[in-house]
């Protein structure tokens, strides 16, 4: 079995941190809990490390914006390492405010092909308030979209547990949405009546192009147990694995 | 130095949601003539910046240029006409909302860190929130806009019109003054004006008591001295009513308590101790921060229960958010500190309907108190990553001027972990928040204009908390706790360092070193500092050998720790400042000499008033009203604003069923994901019954709690219960008389039922007195308020349940024993009826009965299990229907023989206590019932799949409900679908 190292990245009000590792660890995983501050006074650190995850949490508790402080950190003060850890063969996941982070950053949707971003280029789409004004947590049927992403290898579809306020992908223009059609790009959708937040074409995950990044607003570490399936009272179990955990179990697999 | 504003406003071809909000609360509080609201927020930045700076901040940063645009102008100093993009003169209204000086601002300190940190010269920062209104809007309803809906004055200060701002700067330098109170000239009466008018609200005999203390030393104490006393012997530190002498007497017997709570409350605990012998389960109870039991051979659990009500009349947002903040500091300084694992809410609130025109001066609308305290629960719990996994609202009036809200936390404590103990060398470190004029009492909220330069810094009883410097504070502190770098360990809540350092030197001694206190902005006096309740702090015991790799962990995190003192052996405390003595008490004097409080009690039964039932034969229409009367209806949209799931450990969510909507009795939580064992938590509260009969009322409670748990799986055998009493002036002996009959049935329930009390809090003098439009002075008084919160474990929550209905041909069954109960029940609330006694419990019946549902359950027999509470058995019936999406055919004719009661009405809504409605497969039927031989098990009918719920009545022939269940769940869902 491989067994990759993970980097689950956390930062001042980070909080999914645990379930997070925990869920990598059940795949054969070896995880390492890092603070942000660690890694910014050793940068060359991330090149032990196979997975990036930044895990679900309020970072900077979203003061200024979702993922905004958090981001701003990986674009400014970890660039290089980061550049040679995108242009390498290894994954990296962002989770619900995880994917904020990335989006802020302009690791995504990208990728390494605009990073670091050029100063003078606006971002193209942004992960923003939700329709209903409000952070909302409920569970939502999404299906896989045909993208490339590594982490989504074999699923069509998948029930996740949502839990955010600022999760509604919103874009600058059409043709945004056209590329990463073109591209493969988009990842995961809502089934249009589970939408929870109004997102553009019910996104809600994005990869890069190449598939090795990962953005997804969904919480897969929430259902890695069949007890965390929120009918699992009414059809009994016959396994106590969960859906979320394919995707781990992708990301691991990939070092195989 | 230049200061300028940067202003976000959504951009023009996307909707304005906040604009949208305040439009639709102006509206909703009878603001009829606001027909338009546009919002934008903005930061006011001081420093030197290049024009290419501020772009960079403003679009780089500030602005998310996807969805919003920004505009940038200059205030103050140079550069002004360079950038400045004057906005165009508008005749539309525009109010601005800011924080008063000093009151936390948490996002203008993140922007001022990170823009110094990107390198930027950047001084200072504040933020703003602005709104334009229609040039129509009536001046009144502009006004009302700004005072009761966009800002609070006890933390914000509204500026119509541009902005004309000079600095940002605030705070002046302090020059250290020692004072001391000249008390040994003091007649009476100066003692008592003392008291009051220097908030230490002492009665006399107390500060009698001070007097005489400090004439023995041959001195006068310092003001510092005087807090200090003041704080430690406080209701709110010291209980000193429920922890003091009761002549308690309700006419049938007389009772003289030494120690209220010592003889009903803890002795429940004692009792069951002495029955278990070495069995007892129970670690630690009613002496640490938070109660604490054993879970499994690795882990304890604990769980404390607190209220912030006051601050939560005064500021909704903040007094929730900190009570959340509060409680869950408890646990973590609990035993060497335990990891926080999911959190519960209860709040009491007015009706939300109440006309505008009814609001007593003074008193916010319990619409906008109640959306505020929501959100200042959500906000901590969700960023502390902290599941809030249970909860209930009930609504009265008497809530209007003095709302409740209990805020609880669960957490996990390794064994071995439960003891702390202070060595006399040991450093008294301070941890987490800075500290600043938050929470000082009498400290006079600032009306400082912005122009103003003024130091009168804002603060006074009411905080803003900050989650993620928590959050901070616990993933240090619980490193720390492992690698053994401290010694004990407890949280500053009320009283400040006072109270923490107090109580952790009550037996050795300490000496402060105040000028060490890292302080938010200068200027704060040595008392100041000592008292200050700053949020966010937790103060240590730390070796000297230890503090280095200590500090160095807190830093590397970007927590901020600080030596602040040492703990001694003298059994003083002591007080410094710039190495000046300014306070020296003994911690005897401090803890011990308080004189005894000695109050009388007396309880009268209000008289029974008969309960006429008017005459049906049809009761549809009852029931879709009590499914949509307040208390029963369904709170999804509060829930749903809740994070229930972080950390992985959700079993029983809070909604559950079909379309996971449905109400679920208790939530259930695995705290290792490594194991199988789980917790199940659940409350029970009925201030309704307690206007019948206190007793029963706590009784209730209790049974409510127990049976909420045991309904999803939680062993009876197994469950710790928490107090929490929120009561109204109880210097009256009937309010007090109320109480003490209140803890009488805590004691005998706790005892029969095998659930110990681990952990409880008082809040009285629950009153509010406005003067009404007469110009009477009113006062009101809650009602006796008894939250009681129940922890409970399941061995395997792979053998949990829900409520929700499961499959069609199903059997259902009620287990328990219905009386004519109706007093105080939703069937007489809803047809406005009074009279009746309120529901009472069968203390040797009952745990016998849980234990039996327990085994039922645990045996794999049942599919779906629900309590019986509010709106009884026909409430039940209709939510698992609803929740299940599956009718039900059931007849009352089995319970008319089993009950011996003949009206279908009391049959139906009769709230009698320890009661199930119980799901069984045909096959395991039988079995079901010889599980329960001998207890009351009545056959009512079985699930359908069908759209219908239909009951017959005792005739077995009339459908006394007949009603599509999707017609019940909308009445239900309906009240407080505030999306």
């Amino acid at each position: 079995m491989p067994t990759p190292r993970v980097l689950v990245l956390r930062a001042p009000g980070t909080n999914c941190d645990f379930e997070t590792a925990f869920a990598f660890d059940s795949c054969g995983a070896r995880s390492e809990r890092m603070h942000l501050f660690r890694l910014l006074e050793q940068p060359a650190r991330l090149d032990e490390f196979q997975i990036l995850c930044i895990p679900g949490g309020f970072s900077y508790g979203d003061d200024v914006g979702a993922g905004a402080i958090f981001g701003g950190q990986l674009e400014y003060r970890l660039g290089d390492a980061l550049h040679r850890f995108l242009i390498s063969d290894r994954l990296v996941l962002g989770i619900c405010n995880g994917f904020q982070v990335l989006m802020r950053a302009g690791i995504l949707p990208d990728g390494p092909e605009n990073w670091p971003r050029r100063a003078a280029t606006l971002p193209g789409a942004t992960l923003t308030w939700n329709d209903n004004g409000r952070y909302t947590a409920k569970w939502v049927r999404m299906r896989t979209a045909g993208s490339s992403s590594v982490f989504l290898k074999g699923i069509d579809d998948i029930y996740l547990p949502m839990a955010h306020g600022e999760g509604k992908i919103a874009i600058r223009d059409e043709q945004v949405l056209a590329r990463w059609h073109d591209r493969r790009q988009i990842a995961l959708q809502y089934l249009p009546e589970d939408n929870p937040n109004g997102s553009i074409a019910d996104i809600a995950g994005l990869c890069d192009p190449s598939g090795r990044v990962l953005g997804l607003m969904p919480h897969p570490e929430r259902h890695i147990f069949s007890t965390q399936h929120p009918h699992w009272t009414r059809n009994r179990p016959t396994t106590d694995e969960g859906a979320g955990l394919k995707l781990f179990r992708n990301a691991v697999e990939y070092f195989g | 130095m230049m200061l300028l504003e940067i202003e976000i406003q959504p951009a023009a071809r996307l909707p304005d949601r906040e604009g949208a909000r305040v439009q639709a609360l102006c509206q909703a509080l009878g603001g009829t003539s606001i027909a338009v609201v546009r919002a934008a927020r903005s930061f006011l930045i001081e420093g030197d910046l290049t024009p290419a700076a501020i772009d960079q901040i403003a679009t780089g940063f500030l602005a998310d240029t996807v969805v919003e645009t920004c505009e940038v102008r200059v205030l103050h100093g140079a550069g002004a006409a360079s950038i400045a993009a004057a906005t165009a003169p508008t005749s539309q209204p525009l109010l601005n909302v800011l924080y008063k000086p000093g009151v936390t601002d948490n996002v203008a300190d993140s922007v001022r860190r990170e823009l110094i940190e990107r390198g930027h010269a950047v001084k200072a920062v504040r933020t703003c929130q602005k709104y334009w209104f229609n040039a129509d809007a009536t001046e009144a309803d502009l006004k009302r806009a700004a005072t009761k809906v966009l800002a609070n004055d006890a933390i914000q200060q509204v500026v119509w019109g541009t902005l004309e701002l000079e600095t940002l700067s605030l705070g002046s330098d302090y020059d250290f003054r020692l004072v001391s109170v000249a008390l040994g000239a003091m007649g009476d009466d100066r003692l008592q004006q003392l008291s009051r008018q220097g908030q230490l609200y002492l009665n006399l005999a107390e500060m009698q008591t001070i007097q005489r203390h400090f004439a023995s030393l041959g001195r006068d104490p310092t003001d510092v001295e005087l807090e200090t006393i003041a704080q430690t012997w406080s209701e709110h530190c010291s209980h000193k009513t429920l922890r003091g002498r009761v002549k308690y007497s309700d006419g049938q017997q007389e009772i003289q308590f030494e120690n209220l709570l010592k003889e009903t409350v803890f002795a429940a605990t004692a009792e069951i101790h002495r029955r278990l012998g070495a069995d007892d389960w129970c670690v630690s109870v009613f002496q640490d921060n938070a109660g604490v039991v054993t879970f499994d051979a690795a882990q304890h659990v604990c769980m404390k229960v607190e209220t912030h009500n006051h601050p939560s009349a005064l500021e909704p947002y903040g007094g929730a958010n900190t009570g959340l903040g509060g409680v869950i500091r408890d646990p973590m300084g609990t035993g060497l500190g335990a990891k926080p694992i999911c959190n519960t809410d209860v709040f009491c609130f007015a009706p939300p309907d109440l006309p505008f025109e009814r609001l007593p001066a003074g008193v916010l609308h319990p619409r906008v108190i109640a959306k505020g305290v929501v959100s200042g629960v959500r906000d901590y719990g969700n960023r502390m990553g902290i599941p809030t996994v249970n909860g209930a609202i009930f609504f009265d009036e008497r809530y209007l001027g003095n709302p409740l809200v209990y805020c609880g936390n669960v957490a996990m404590l390794p064994v071995g972990m439960e003891k702390k103990q202070v060595s006399p060398g040991e450093l008294i470190v301070a941890v987490g928040g800075r500290t600043g004029r938050d929470g000082i009492h009498g400290a006079t909220f600032s009306s400082a204009e912005l122009t103003h330069e003024s130091e009168n810094l804002s603060g006074g009883a009411v905080q803003i908390g900050n989650a993620i410097t928590e959050k901070m504070v616990e993933d240090v502190l619980l490193q720390a706790r492992d690698l053994g770098l401290y010694t004990a360990i407890t949280d500053c809540g009320a009283g400040g360092f006072s109270s923490a350092v107090g109580e952790m030197g009550a037996e050795t001694g300490a000496e402060v070193w105040l000028d060490k206190a890292p302080l938010k902005y200068s200027g704060l006096s040595y008392t100041e500092i000592w008292i200050s309740e700053a949020q966010e702090r937790m103060v240590l015991a730390v070796p000297p050998a230890r503090w280095d790799e200590f500090e160095q962990l807190c830093r590397s995190e970007g927590v901020e720790a600080t030596a602040i003192g040492r703990f001694t052996d003298t059994r003083q405390l002591v007080l410094n400042y710039q190495g000046t003595e300014v306070g020296r008490l003994s911690m005897e004097f401090l803890h011990d000499g308080r004189p005894p409080v000695v109050r009388d009690a007396v309880y009268q039964a209000p008289p029974v008033r008969e309960l006429v039932l008017p005459h049906r034969t049809r009761y549809n229409d009852d029931l879709v009203k009590i499914l949509g009367s307040l208390n029963v209806c369904s709170k999804e949209w509060v829930i749903r604003q809740y994070d229930h799931e972080v950390q992985g450990g959700s079993v029983v969510k809070p909604l559950v069923g079909l379309a996971n909507d449905g109400p679920s009795d208790a939530a259930v939580v695995r705290p290792d994901l490594k194991s199988q064992r789980g917790l199940v938590v659940s409350n029970g509260m009925n201030p309704r019954y307690g206007d019948l009969d206190p007793y029963w009322m706590a009784a209730s409670a209790i049974d409510e709690a127990v049976r909420n748990g045991v309904a999803v799986g939680a062993d009876p055998d197994r469950i710790a219960i928490l107090d929490n009493f929120c009561w109204g002036n109880t210097d009256r002996p009937e309010t007090l008389g109320s109480l003490v009959r209140a803890a009488l049935g805590c004691r005998d329930v706790a005892i029969a039922y095998g659930t110990p009390f681990i952990s409880g809090k008082d809040s009285l003098n629950n009153e509010f007195s406005h003067v009404d439009q007469q110009g009477q002075k009113q006062t009101v008084a809650i009602p006796p308020s008894l939250l009681i919160s129940a922890l409970g474990q399941i061995d395997d929550v792979r053998r949990a349940i829900t409520m929700d209905l499961k499959e069609a041909g199903n059997l259902l069954f009620l287990v328990g024993v219905t009386r004519d109960e109706l007093g105080g029940s939703h069937y007489a609330l809803v047809n406005g009826l009074d009279g009746g006694t309120a529901p009472i419990v069968d203390l040797e019946l009952a745990p016998i009965l849980f234990r039996a549902v327990h085994l039922a359950i645990d045996a794999g027999l049942v599919r779906s299990c629900h309590d019986l509470s509010e709106g009884g058995l026909a409430v039940a019936l209709a939510e698992m229907c609803f929740a299940g999406g599956l009718g039900a055919e059931v007849s009352l004719q089995a319970l008319k023989a089993d009950s011996g009661l003949d009206d279908d009405a009391v049959l139906l809504f009769s709230e009698s206590n320890t009661r199930f409605l119980v799901e069984v497969p045909v096959a395991a039927g039988s079995e079901f019932q010889e599980l329960l031989d001998g207890l009351l098990v009545t056959p009512l009918g079985t699930v359908v799949a069908s759209e219908t719920l239909v009951v017959l009545g005792n005739d077995g022939q009339t459908a006394v409900i007949e009603s599509s269940w999707a017609r019940l769940k909308q009445a239900w869902q309906q009240p407080l679908d505030w999306s």
